[in-house]
């Protein structure tokens, strides 16, 4: 079978091998680019249809709309970088935003109850991680556990929605960043742009982010790689669940309310961000900036519809589920070809 | 010379069997020893031991000097240790640079420095003689590339004192495993001793310094490379004498020659890859058409691809002459082709079930499930096999995982026997059975061979290869290397010098 009477062929055939490996554009660049094709695809039609669309704080309303949706998507892009999902972020916030206005309700101070609602979140995010590591559970039950967990929770604390009328939480919720030609952002843009830019340093430059994609690229290699990946993974979860309370903050920050019934099939619309934004769902590949992008498409198809005006909102979700649909689809191929 | 590495008295017991029976194993500094055996000699086992994947059940292992015991990979990696495995076991969708470094990244204020990481990882690979873009996604490379870069992983720590490369050359071209090989003869003279295990004995020949042998998990010896022969090792790795070999042949040949028209099966050039290389073969009525080879030589591969359970990549098989594709198991079971599996457990017998309910059970998948077979037709099927057969106690409904292995065995024959098949593999049906059980078994292959059957039989045992086919196929490093008509030249000792030399192909 193997003729070892062939000349030894060492290093320049290697070499010839590796070199003549032909530039093509960068197959893990290929769904991000194709979001902001889309993207620009997208708001090119509403600002030739529609007057005034054109408007930057037109634009800008998709952050101020989305801040508290960008925050849960970026961690549930670590989550789903790992080739795992988390169902719980939605009844997270519905929980963060009950025990923040009930709390707040009672008189706590802001001081103690913002702490302690990001606690919470991150708790039952630790809590998350390890049973689906130490019990070997598929995430997607552990999580949906979860889910009926925190749901059930905020339900028990108060069935009604609670107005907020904390100073600091009003005070945060007015709060205005304008520049110069009259346009505005609030203060809940500013945060999610600092998660968004913690998220990204941490994926490309630190151990921990690298370790994620590892893991999302084969975990058995990873395992037998000596990498950390039961650390990493309940890791993930935690930091998931610390994003689901951050974003419940944002929410209530937006609302001025807390609701057991705030972000139902939230969860939802966060995968569909990731997955438009070209994280692959089966893990390993995948950015941040594409999340990001993802988050804009589902703002700009609720702007585009709202300008249209005649259109039901629920068109809305009939728009995401046909562009999820083409995205994975998308993926499939590229992964394809890529083989 | 002081060992590198030193295991003595290693057992490990998995449930139900012995995986390792109080093997020692020693490796020196600067050699490159071959571990021996065949599939299930306890090759693997050792490996996972020694990597730390398994612990061990008794016994000491030595490294450098100092007693350790490890609790996984990581522990052993930091002791020292370092594997290849024969998959490679990266990261697909990470760049080359970072597969090398992943875990021990250079770092600055816990920000990975990436220039440094790129840098070292060129160099790296710069020693193994290897020029590629250190940038681009592993998967991008071939899987020798690929195995390569496992490889300067798994040297580039500075205290590498055992690299230990399961089967690395098993996806490998001739100038890949050359190209690997110098590498080994690099980080030998580097004062590193290597694990090498390989199924082709050319290759342990030519980098071997010293090997040992493992049979059925207990150690058979520790030779010098240059001391054994070939035909020496195959011997001791399949447990045979030569001179008991010999005897063999004394054993009276009832083969009678078969008249051969149509072949039933005949295989041209049917391959797949990585499990069998194309081969053609032809098998006709009334004959018995033996497989020989060492375990993992593709015996049971070859068999699985006419009946359909695997899908040839390549070549045609034509059933009574005409070209057919088998697609799947059912395909071959309407043509008539039975396969009797070599796991009984796993894969034939379902203990569970009654002897009766296990016998009809083939029949039944046949017929299909909404034509159940009448219960007085099954009684009769079912006593006349157990008759036929000797199948002791000759109780139909009781569980067959009371009855005895042999006994298993031909409740499985029966099973297939009762759907009349014109074609019948049987793949290790005398593995672990006792004595009288394989004489009956062998009896009755004979027997169905004589009325018309077609049979192809897959046995460890030259012996029974022997004693009972008409034509025997050896097989070898997943190849089917020579046709061999039994006749009075043909012995044992032929056979073996076809398995071990790799003159004839």
């Amino acid at each position: 079978m193997i003729d070892v009477s062939t000349p030894p062929a060492t290093g320049p055939q290697a070499q010839k091998r590796g070199g003549r490996r032909v530039y093509r554009p960068n197959t893990k660049h290929i769904p991000v680019l194709a979001t902001l094709a889309l993207l620009v695809v997208m708001y090119s039609i509403g600002v030739y249809n529609y007057e005034s669309f054109g408007d930057t704080q037109v634009f800008l309303n998709i952050f101020v709309d989305n801040a508290f949706l960008l925050v849960v998507a970026v961690g549930m892009t670590f989550v789903i970088l790992t080739g795992g999902i988390d169902l719980s972020v939605g009844a997270v916030i519905a929980l963060t935003t009950t025990v923040a206005a009930t709390l707040l309700a009672a008189g706590w101070p802001a001081g103690v109850v913002l702490p302690l609602v990001l606690l919470i979140g991150t708790v039952m995010g630790l809590g998350m991680g390890a049973v689906i590591h130490f019990f070997k559970v598929e995430p997607f039950i552990a999580t949906l556990a979860g889910m009926f967990l925190a749901r059930g929770l905020a339900l028990l604390i108060d069935r009604n929605s609670i107005p907020i009328t904390n100073d600091f939480w009003t005070q945060m919720a007015q709060k205005r960043f304008r520049f110069d030609d009259g346009v505005f952002i609030s203060l809940n843009v500013v945060i999610a742009a600092i998660v968004v830019l913690i998220a990204a340093i941490v994926l490309a430059w630190t151990r921990f982010g690298r370790n994620v994609y590892a893991i999302g690229g084969n975990a058995d290699s990873a395992l037998l790689m000596g990498l950390p990946v039961g650390r990493t993974r309940i890791a993930v979860y935690t930091l998931s669940g610390f994003c689901a309370s951050l974003g419940g903050v944002l929410y209530s920050f937006y609302t001025s309310s807390g609701y057991s019934l705030h972000g139902q099939g939230l969860e939802l619309d966060a995968i569909a961000a990731v997955v438009i934004g070209g994280v692959l769902l089966t893990g390993g590949s995948g950015y941040v900036l594409g999340t990001v992008l993802g988050v804009m498409v589902l703002g700009l198809i609720q702007t585009i519809i709202t300008f249209q005006g005649d259109l039901n909102s629920w068109w809305t979700r009939i728009v995401v589920g046909v562009l999820l649909f083409a995205f994975i689809v998308l993926q499939r191929l590229v992964t394809r070809k890529a083989k | 010379m002081a060992e590198q590495l030193k295991m003595t008295g290693i057992k490990k017991i998995f449930p139900g069997v012995v995986a390792l029976d109080d093997v020692d194993f020693r490796l020196l500094p600067g050699e490159i020893h071959a571990l021996m055996g065949e599939n299930g000699a306890g090759k693997s086992t050792l490996i996972k031991v020694l990597t730390g994947v398994y612990d061990i059940d008794g016994g000491e292992i030595e490294l450098a000097g100092e007693r350790v015991r490890f609790t996984g990979p990581l522990q052993a990696q930091q002791a020292g240790i370092s594997t290849v495995y024969q998959e490679v076991n990266l990261c697909p969708n990470l760049s080359v640079a970072e597969n090398i470094f992943i875990g021990r990244e250079p770092r600055k204020f816990g920000r990975i420095q990436w220039s440094e990481t790129r840098k070292r990882a060129q160099a790296s690979l710069a020693r193994l003689d290897l020029d590629i873009d250190v940038t681009a996604q592993l998967d991008s490379y071939s899987l020798a590339i690929q195995q390569m870069v496992a490889i300067a992983r798994a040297t580039d720590v500075g205290t590498t004192k055992v690299l230990i490369l399961d089967e690395p050359t098993s996806s490998l071209d001739a100038s890949e495993v050359e190209q690997l090989f110098t590498i080994m003869r690099r980080l030998k003279a580097d004062g590193v001793a290597i694990l090498f295990v390989s199924h082709f004995l050319d290759q342990v020949y030519e980098i071997a310094d010293r090997m040992t042998v493992l049979r059925n998990g207990r150690l058979i010896g520790e030779y010098r490379t240059d001391e054994l022969p070939q035909m020496q090792l195959v011997s001791k790795m399949i447990g045979k004498e030569l001179e008991a070999l010999e005897q063999i042949e004394e054993h009276a040949k009832d083969t009678t020659a078969v008249e051969r028209g149509t072949p039933i099966v005949e295989a041209r050039e049917l391959g797949r890859d990585g499990a069998i290389a194309p081969f053609s073969l032809t098998i006709h009525a009334g004959e018995v058409v033996g497989l020989a080879g060492l375990l993992g030589s593709g015996r049971t591969e070859l068999a699985r691809l006419l009946f359909g359970a695997d899908r040839p990549d390549r070549g045609e098989l034509l059933i009574d002459g005409k070209p057919h594709t088998v697609k799947a198991p059912r395909d071959a079971m309407a043509e008539g082709i039975a396969f009797s599996s070599e796991n009984r457990r796993t894969e034939g017998i379902i203990g569970e079930l009654t002897v009766r309910e296990n016998m009809i059970l083939a029949m039944q998948a046949a017929r299909g499930w909404t034509r159940p077979i009448p219960r007085r037709k099954q009684d009769e099927l079912v006593e006349q096999y157990i008759k036929a057969l000797q199948i002791r106690p000759a109780d139909p409904e009781r569980l067959v995982r009371d009855l005895s292995g042999g006994n298993q065995q031909k409740v499985l024959l029966a099973r297939w026997l009762i759907t009349e098949p014109r074609l019948l593999i049987i793949d290790e049906p005398t593995r672990g059975i006792d004595v009288g059980a394989k004489a009956e078994i062998q009896r009755l292959v004979a027997q169905l061979a004589d009325g018309g059957m077609a049979v192809l039989f897959v046995s460890a045992e030259l012996e029974e290869v022997l004693r009972l086919s008409h034509k025997i196929e050896v097989l070898r490093d997943r190849r089917l290397v020579e046709e061999l008509e039994n006749g009075a030249d043909v012995d044992a000792d032929r056979i073996m010098q076809t398995i071990a030399s790799g003159a004839t192909t």
